[in-house]
């Protein structure tokens, strides 16, 4: 079973977000993401400072399988990527939530997270993808 | 519901992650496929490989009828037990299939042929064996195990008859060994030692469950997959297949020239190909910038476009590896398009890794 924390917004694409008090927000793939890709081996984030529009596709996690490209879950300009993830890529696999983050956007216009899902109705999508 | 050998359930209790393979239902893992394929590197893993078909072949004429039926040539195997891999030709020269072919005695060699081409592959064997007076068996009654890696032969050794233990501890590389109801092999495809072990399928599991409790770990065909990429084995349906023959799949080594006047399938067009040149060569590659290479990617070289025909990371290297057809006149720098981006890769000789230790 996924952990899913209740504190957080999911995209339908498993991104999850997290505003953080400054009011950027806080970028990575949640538990069921990192558990369909299999162990990860690589992850190229986005550079800092580059502009993204939200749904765009700004990341890449590659796993031992396959590489998946993780969209924008919030348009914004990118403030800061998670630099343990280049030699330690498996962090995502054991901290999905945490020390797996991936970037960290300023949302642009301070409307962070519409359209994102809670944390029950991910996990409703989650059930109903089998 | 794809096929399931005889220890699906058990793969499914170990919490596999099962995946379709060639129409079976295989597991790919049971957790982490870079553990497992460190376990296969440092200690010992074994992998469920009961999808692989076994024939066996009979008949006074089975030495001249693998003679002309395979590449490689059986008369290098004369004592019982001795082994060889070989690749099966189409008139055209190119790889139906490629297997290891067992001597058993004069009468009795036994083959292992890929999952995917079963079906193809007896076909065109039996096809040819009607009028060699060869019987061909399909010998689905056996369970088949890989344990591989450095401590596999003591793993092993516990479950053979006490009696067999010695030998089979001092099989050398490509024999193998009756071992009371089992067929006990020093092939594999991960490039490290071990035993390929046919057991009857009606003890299969509970050998699978015994290798367990004697430190065995279960991997799956993901790591069996990295394993045999590090150790520059090809596999059919990526790195060669009907489209290309042994000489642009760097298996040369495989086709047995001498004597000049064997026969076998696909020889005029091989020799035709040899005096003209290959056009194409497959080679290894190590990804030098930060990515991924996998198979299907575009390679761009001084002589023209390739393509990676396997690639994958190489936990034992820690950076991508692939290989690659390419023209045979491309240098040894060059540039893979991975995701829209060339990155520049190093033509390399496999293996990369074999027996735990990086080669490159």
């Amino acid at each position: 079973m996924s952990n899913i924390p209740s504190d957080l917004k999911y995209a339908k694409s498993h991104e999850w977000t997290r505003t953080e008090d400054d009011g950027t927000v806080t970028i990575g793939i949640s538990d069921h993401a990192q558990a369909a890709l299999g162990d990860l081996v690589f992850i190229e984030a986005p550079e800092v400072g580059r502009t993204l529009e939200a749904g765009e596709a700004c990341a890449v996690v590659e796993s031992v399988k396959a590489a998946s490209d993780v969209y924008a879950p919030v348009g914004g300009e990118v403030v800061a990527t998670n630099a343990v993830l280049a030699d330690a890529p498996e962090t995502v696999n054991s901290d999905p939530y945490g020390d797996g983050w991936l970037f960290r956007v300023r949302p642009a216009g301070g409307g962070a997270a519409d359209g994102l899902l809670d944390a029950a109705a991910y996990e409703k999508l989650l059930a109903d993808e089998g | 519901m794809g096929h399931r050998t005889p220890l699906y359930q058990a793969h499914v209790d170990a919490g596999a992650k099962i995946v379709d393979f060639g129409g079976w239902d295989m597991p790919l893992h049971y957790g982490s496929q870079l553990d497992e394929h460190h376990q296969v590197r440092r200690d010992c893993g074994m992998f469920d490989v009961s999808h692989m078909c076994v024939l066996d072949l009979h008949g006074a004429g089975v030495r001249p009828f693998l003679r002309r039926l395979l590449a490689n040539d059986v008369s290098k195997l004369t004592a019982t037990g001795r082994a060889l891999y070989s690749c099966m030709l189409n008139e055209q020269g190119t790889v139906l299939d490629d297997l290891i072919v067992y001597y058993m005695d004069d009468e009795w060699f036994r083959m292992v042929v890929n999952a995917g081409t079963r079906d193809k592959d007896i076909a065109w064997i039996r096809r040819h064996a009607a009028a060699a007076d060869v019987e061909v068996v399909v010998r689905d009654d056996f369970v088949m195990i890989a344990v591989q890696g450095p401590n596999a032969r003591s793993r092993v050794a516990p479950l053979l008859p006490e009696a067999d233990r010695p030998a089979a501890a001092a099989l050398g590389p490509f024999r193998a060994r009756a071992c009371g109801d089992l067929f006990v092999a020093t092939t594999g495809y991960t490039g490290e030692d071990g035993f390929e072990v046919m057991v009857p399928a009606d003890r299969g599991k509970e050998f699978w469950n015994d290798l367990v409790a004697q430190g065995c770990a279960p991997c799956g065909l993901g790591a069996r997959d990295t394993l045999r990429l590090e150790a520059g084995m090809n596999l059919y349906g990526s790195d060669m297949d009907e489209s290309t023959t042994p000489l642009e799949s760097s298996l040369g080594w495989t086709i047995a020239w001498d004597p000049a006047d064997r026969a076998f399938i696909g020889r005029p067009a091989l020799e035709k190909q040899r005096a003209a040149g290959a056009r194409r060569k497959l080679v290894g590659l190590l990804l030098q910038d930060r990515g991924v290479l996998r198979g299907h990617m575009r390679v761009v070289t001084s002589a023209g476009d390739g393509e990676t025909t396997s690639g994958g990371f190489s936990p034992t290297l820690g950076k991508s590896i692939a290989l690659a057809r390419v023209p045979v006149g491309a240098g040894d720098e060059l540039e893979v398009e991975v995701r829209g981006k060339l990155l520049k890769a190093t033509v390399v000789k496999p293996p990369f890794a074999r027996n735990g230790k990086p080669l490159v």
